[in-house]
């Protein structure tokens, strides 16, 4: 490589935020090297400083955040000691940004042609009516449909995906050496998200800007970037380049986080989960030495935690990668990590649930009083149908707006069917509202909920709420005997038994998830709904709460219906998946059969969105056009017509498509006939085994994988080579091991 | 984990006294004696002054409870200080060596007068009335009527703010409604028509009050309701079956408590300041028992004049001061809650 | 515009509702007690038994069903027939006319005064959150508003009138019209409300500025007086628009205190006297004269927010 002059540089960065409490360190010791055109990943969980990186990069830290030392070269440039007028200079025209929530990031009251235009305007001078036309062109570049519309709109009025082309249209206007991406996509869904991310490799390839890619998810970072750090409690632990990082990683940290995502490959009964013990430490409560120390399996008293650790170079990986690891060199990097406790596999028993023909429509009204309004109707959900054995985990999978919250709704009787019936074993349920339900029933069905942070009330103490489903339950009504049961649920899920007197602010996210589930198990339930019950939980948080409701799942034999948008942990722990979009269910049958062809349109287009973070997995990419319908509006014929690749002008369009049997549980919502269903080619392939590490790696790069006929394809790897067989293994799910062993 | 006991049935008394009922405890001790003695209108000097002996500790615990939890804001410690002085006034005012508030002594003494053998720290009225006697007795009445008048306006604002917020529905339409209806009429003239209608008293005020503030805090109340039912504590409810009564009180109830607090200590002051016009205006309390109000009406049709603006000043700046306090409570309250 | 509609008609229904609780109140045997009262005096009505008083509620036309005297007082009022004033011994019409004209010229310099006050503190402290200047200026807010009229009414008299005799005490304008005899009723209108809205005005600022599209503009690279007046001032007036039409209401209230203290002859003073006396009709064409007005300025405050606000305004 030439001497280039890195566009971006931070050398031994500190920052700091100053509060009451005192100096709160964010970042410590940060060093990066941007050169001219790299796209580099920054991968952390929340608290771990990555954001508060790119905004120093920015220098907007707000009053009571500041660089405490070390540098952040711009183009050779110390930027702290810019003034505010050079900074302003650089801001939005040499550097821009990309923010996590679009909505919020745009003036509401100003038209989007305003907002765009202001940055040519400020930054080069010219006129109102050039800016304009730059503007526009821009919004035609970045795919926006109808620039014309959406300058002289209200971001209110565009979708959340629209808001955010026009979020990366103003951060391009100006052609910027250096764009910064702080989880651009995490507010939207999967299918969105994909279509973004790839608009975001063009732009890369296109113009050669640097990139700083921020985000949680180790797939995107992977599906984007050519370097990556990892971050941790406000240091870097590991960084390199992706292929080198993802095969051969070298911090105890990076390989957890890696242990505990579901990739293709884990299985919940043979090959489970391994998650990170313990939790993230508050800033102000960092360990000396090694920060993951506390946390990690090759903790040693006296080497660990003697002093600060510095980043070290890894032997025999690429250039630049480094680890802050003490004990790099006396850990046996290619031991598997140690496996999870694999479970019994309970077979599925009678059928439990059964949903039959289920539909549920809104009246909407907008009411006022003594008028009424226009009525509108949702529909919500048409024609579920499907059912759930004994010990069976069926996942419900859809992006928003599928209907899966009101599905759950329905089940657990806050709504009722508007036609066809649910039955808990010979129990019609679909029109009996839960305050017509016998605390039997109302027991037997029971929920855990997405959100840690509104799962429990705050005002009462963890012990009293499950308390009070106990007696609602009529498990126990001694007093005695309900505290007894109040501790036992405690140690079922693993928490200490002085939770119980605490109130839910001193529960960190997971723990108040434990405490949901040991609520919703209080009454022995037959079948729990699970309604995304990690999404918000941190990555290395989330495996020990899958493993634990998996456990608990397990040991009472009950039915678990899982409502998820992610398919990699739907793949991990599902034994069948319904799949549903706009309300209907487009496809359903087991996991295997889900994951690999013949797909629905949709499913095929779902399955390629997800990323996934390893680097032998090889995806066909289909990226969906269009926004998603609105479920007051929902198109003619099928649902997903407006999206589809396959669409059959005058069939798909006008008629509602057939449902086709496609195996004995296997039913696909489709016009497609079998032949053309059976004919698409797998989504996901993974390559090679782990000992042909290194061949897959380098293949990886020049690796394309060309299919369906009008599909529009794309490279797998972003700077890709010419397409070349690389005879992909065709794989199910789960029968072939991808890491490990 | 084998050391945590859980007392199973009749714990003890002690044990049950968590932060926030001692609290509830200590101002009960304060405003229950302090509000008998008020509302019964006995006459200062009898026995009955010593039911208020056990409220002066009960004050001075308060306010140091309150000085340690808020500590931190400076304005929210000058606010409580204020009102708390106020409150030390109230219950210990019978114990004070001061003349009788109501008997003519010796017209028109500016302040730091000595005639005979007395001494007017503040002056006397028109009438010949201790004024520093008058002012301290005067707070009683603003205190207890305020406070009074306060509390019932928020459970009768916070009940129908459950009703609508979580109901929602005709009963929201209702309820909002006839909110709207209230909230139409401005203040002051919601307060003559209904003194007018009812006649001046201290419990036509607690019901002038009610009518003009319940509707405000129905607002508040339902747009929090509103925001905490679509929480999933309170969905995992609903799907237990738990009554909408339960779901109200239980699940709803404790958690608007914080923004209500602060909303309650404004309102306090607003209360105070419509007790005192309204008592200016001849609408409110009547003589002769002192209030800051009465004092003010009395001597702006007496004495305007440079020279005895002193029996002004004095009334006025006592309700600023206790109006002050409850403004600089809710400022600091405020702030600190944003902090977090 | 349908949701303006829709609020237009809920508000004629406040109005509807609010003024039959008025005539039921003013219907009640109480007030018609008050009225015989007013009108043949104390010694008058104590000398009347029983029947007599029938007879003169007969003659009064106060003995036909209720909803009857409502349609009537309707009617009556429509044709601009507010009653008869027994203390004034005038009809309430012109009364109320001339009244509101005096509280209308009190009520624009109050605003004329209060409006750029708030909105330039407000927005100054709002700027830059925490810094020195916020927080003079929010505590001075909080100590005036802490000051009630009557109190500041008091102060300022004590000060300008008694002490430096630069004013007069009293504005009862006697002699016609004096710029003078308005300055204290309105600088204690001031003083006791700009506070209220300034604080208003922070709030509302302070949030704007720390809202992510703030951070955009910053990091667009506009200069700072752009972000200021083109990004963050129109979001940030919205809210406290609608905090100074409503204020109509608020004065209402307020200036019975200042009329009364001052002897200022406007709308408060008025009701307020005739409220005292007893002057039903009177307190009835002022009570719904002021809830009109608290309507009319709730519906000016509706629709200004929703042309301010894109995101209703298209929804």
């Amino acid at each position: 490589m030439t001497e280039q002059i890195p566009v971006l540089e931070c050398r031994n960065l500190c920052i700091s935020y100053f509060t009451r409490a005192g100096e709160i360190p964010a970042v410590v010791d940060f060093n990066m090297r941007l050169m001219p055109g790299e796209a580099q990943g920054i991968v952390g969980e929340s608290g771990c400083g990555k954001s508060t990186v790119a905004l120093a990069i920015m220098n907007y830290m707000g009053k009571n955040g500041k660089v405490v030392s070390g540098e952040i070269l711009f183009e050779g440039r110390d930027m702290q000691k810019m003034s505010e007028e050079e900074l302003r200079q650089l801001r939005g025209s040499r550097i821009a940004m990309v923010y996590q929530e679009p909505m919020a990031s745009l003036n509401p009251a100003m038209l989007v042609g305003d907002q765009l235009a202001e940055v040519p305007i400020y930054h080069e001078g010219v006129s109102k009516e050039e800016a304009w036309n730059r503007a526009r062109d821009m919004l035609a570049k970045v795919k926006l449909p109808e620039p014309e519309r959406i300058l002289n709109s209200y971001p209110h009025q565009i979708s959340g995906g629209q808001q955010q082309r026009v979020v990366i249209a103003m951060a391009l206007l100006s052609g910027p050496k250096l764009l910064l991406l702080d989880e651009p996509t995490t507010a939207l869904d999967v299918t969105v998200e994909a279509s973004i991310v790839d608009l975001i490799r063009e732009i890369a390839d296109e113009s050669g800007t640097s990139m700083i890619y921020i985000s949680h998810n180790l797939g995107l970072i992977l599906e984007t970037c050519d370097r990556i750090t990892v971050m941790y409690s406000g240091e870097a632990v590991e960084l390199g380049d992706v292929d080198a990082v993802f095969d051969m990683m070298r911090h105890p940290y990076t390989r957890g986080l890696f242990g505990s995502i579901p990739l293709p490959g884990a299985d919940k009964n043979a090959r489970p989960l391994v998650s990170i013990p313990g939790q993230l430490p508050l800033p102000h409560e960092r360990p000396r030495g090694c920060n993951f120390g506390p946390r990690c399996d090759f903790f040693k008293a006296g080497v660990c935690d003697a002093a600060a650790i510095r980043m070290r170079q890894v032997r025999g990986s690429g250039p630049g990668h480094w680890s802050r690891c003490e004990r790099i060199d006396d850990i046996d990097w290619d031991k598997p990590i140690a496996e999870g406790v694999s479970r019994e596999i309970t077979a599925p028993g009678d059928v439990v649930l059964k949903v039959d023909n289920m539909t549920k429509h809104y009246e909407i009204e907008e009411s006022a009083l003594f008028f009424s309004g226009e009525k509108k109707t949702v529909k919500a959900n048409e024609n579920i149908d499907f059912d759930a054995r004994e010990a069976e985990t069926v996942a419900i999978v859809g992006e928003s707006g599928c209907g899966k919250s009101t599905f759950a709704k329905v089940l657990m009787g806050l709504e009722t069917a508007t036609s066809g019936n649910v039955q808990l074993g010979n129990f019609e349920l679909g029109h009996l509202p839960v305050q017509k339900r016998s605390a039997d029933t109302i027991s037997k069905l029971q929920m855990v909920f997405q959100n840690p942070f509104d799962t429990l009330n705050p005002s009462h103490t963890v012990g009293s709420q499950i308390a009070r489903v106990i007696r609602k339950f009529g498990v126990e009504s001694d007093p005695v005997k309900v505290q007894e049961r109040v501790l036992d649920l405690l140690d079922t899920v693993k928490l200490p038994r002085d939770f119980a007197k605490r109130r839910p602010r001193q529960l960190s996210g997971g723990q108040k998830q434990r405490v949901g589930i040991a609520r919703a198990f209080a009454g022995n339930p037959s079948v729990v709904i699970a309604d995304e019950p990690v999404s918000a939980l941190d990555v290395s948080v989330q495996a020990a709460v899958t493993e634990l409701l998996m456990d608990i799942q397990a040991e009472h034999g009950t039915t678990m219906l899982f409502i998820s948008h992610d398919l990699s942990v739907v793949r991990y722990l599902a034994d069948r998946i319904v799949v549903m979009y706009l309300g209907q269910i487009m496809e359903q049958g087991t996991t295997d059969e889900i994951f690999s062809p013949p797909y629905h349109p949709y499913t095929e287009a779902l399955l390629s969105a997800v990323p996934i973070a390893d680097t032998h997995v090889k995806k066909r990419r289909i990226v969906l056009e269009g926004e998603l319908p609105s479920a007051t509006n929902p198109p003619e014929g099928c649902p997903f017509s407006t999206r589809c690749r396959y669409m059959i002008p005058g069939t798909c369009d006008v008629t509602p498509p057939p449902l086709k049997q496609m195996s004995a549980g296997h039913r696909i919502l489709c016009h497609l006939t079998d032949d053309e269903l059976n004919a698409m080619e797998p989504v996901i392939v993974i390559e090679g085994a782990p000992s042909e590490k290194k061949e897959v790696r380098r293949k990886r790069k020049s690796v394309a994988q060309g299919a369906g006929s009008k599909a529009k394809t794309q490279p797998a790897a972003k700077r890709a080579a010419k397409p070349k067989a690389a005879s992909p293994v065709k794989t199910t799910a789960k029968d072939k091991p991808s890491r490990s062993k | 984990m084998a050391d945590i006991t859980i007392e199973p049935a009749a714990p003890s008394i002690l044990a049950q006294l968590t932060r926030t009922r001692i609290i509830a405890l200590l101002m009960a001790l304060v405003w229950l004696p302090l509000s008998a003695y008020v509302i019964s209108g006995v006459t200062p000097g009898g026995s009955a002054d010593y039911m208020l002996l056990p409220s002066i500790p009960a004050v001075i615990l308060l306010y140091l409870i309150a000085f340690r939890a808020w500590r931190e804001s400076w304005v929210a410690v000058l606010g409580l200080s204020l009102v708390c002085f106020w409150l030390l006034v109230a219950v210990s005012v019978p114990f004070l060596p001061l003349f009788d508030p109501n008997k003519p002594i010796a017209p028109f003494q500016i302040p730091f007068a000595t005639k005979g053998e007395n001494f007017y720290l503040l002056g006397t009225d028109y009438k010949g009335r201790d004024i520093l006697s008058r002012t301290l007795w005067g707070c009683q009445r603003v205190i207890v009527w305020g406070v009074t008048a306060t509390l019932v306006a928020y459970m009768v604002g916070m009940l129908f703010g459950l009703l609508a917020g979580y109901l929602s529905g005709w009963w929201d339409e209702i309820i909002s409604f006839l909110g709207n209806v209230l909230l139409s009429f401005p203040v002051m003239v919601l307060f003559i028509v209904i003194l007018n209608y009812l006649g001046p008293s201290g419990f036509n005020i607690i019901v002038a009050v009610t009518f003009a503030s319940a509707p405000a805090i129905m607002r508040i109340v339902r747009g929090l309701a509103l925001d905490i039912k679509t929480r999933d504590y309170v969905f995992a409810a609903q799907t237990r079956g738990e009554s909408p009564l339960w779901i109200m009180f239980v699940e709803l109830l404790p958690n608007v408590r914080g923004p209500i607090i602060v909303d309650a200590c404004l309102r306090l002051g607003y209360t105070t300041v419509a007790i005192t016009t309204l008592t200016f205006l001849g609408l409110g309390l009547q003589p002769p028992d002192p209030d800051w109000g009465l004092m003010i009406r009395e001597s702006a049709k007496t004495a305007m004049l440079f020279k005895f603006s002193y029996m002004l000043i004095v009334p006025a700046l006592s309700v600023s001061s206790l109006i002050l306090g409850f403004n600089l409570m809710a400022d600091g309250l405020r702030e600190m809650s944003l902090r977090d | 515009m349908k949701l303006i509609g829709r609020r237009l008609i809920q508000m004629i229904l406040i109005l509807i509702v609010a003024s039959i609780i008025l005539f039921i109140i003013f219907d009640s045997d109480t007030f018609k007690m008050r009225i015989a009262l007013a009108e043949l005096g104390n010694f008058g009505v104590s000398a009347m038994d029983p029947d007599d008083y029938k007879a003169w509620l007969v003659k009064k036309g106060l003995d036909i069903p209720f909803y009857q005297r409502f349609a009537l007082w309707v009617g009556n009022v429509l044709q601009g027939d507010l009653g008869w004033s027994f203390e004034k011994n005038t009809a309430v019409g012109p009364l109320l006319w001339a009244a509101l004209k005096n509280t209308g010229i009190l009520a624009f310099w109050v605003f004329a005064l209060m409006v750029p006050l708030s909105l330039i503190l407000g927005v100054l402290a709002g700027m830059r959150e925490g810094s020195r200047l916020d927080r003079s200026i929010s505590f001075i807010s909080v100590f005036t508003t802490s000051i009630p009229e009557i109190a500041t009414a008091i102060i300022l008299t004590v000060i300008f009138a008694l002490g430096l005799k630069w004013l007069p005490t009293k504005s009862a304008m006697i002699s016609g019209f004096d710029g003078w005899q308005l300055m204290l009723p309105v600088m204690t209108l001031v003083l006791y409300d700009f506070g209220y809205v300034a604080r208003m005005t922070r709030a509302s600022m302070a949030e704007v500025m720390t809202s992510q599209y703030i951070r955009t503009a910053v990091l667009k690279g506009l200069p700072y007086r752009r972000v200021i007046l083109r990004h963050a001032l129109r979001n940030a007036l919205i809210a406290p628009f609608t905090v100074i039409v409503l204020q109509l209401n608020w004065l209402l209230s307020g200036v019975v205190v200042v009329e009364v203290f001052f002897e200022y002859k406007g709308f408060g003073k008025l009701l307020l006297e005739a409220a005292l006396f007893g002057d039903i009709y009177v307190v009835q064409a002022c009570t719904l004269v002021a809830v009109i007005v608290a309507v009319t300025s709730q519906i000016i405050s509706d629709i200004g927010y929703t042309f301010l606000n894109p995101r209703i305004r298209f929804a």
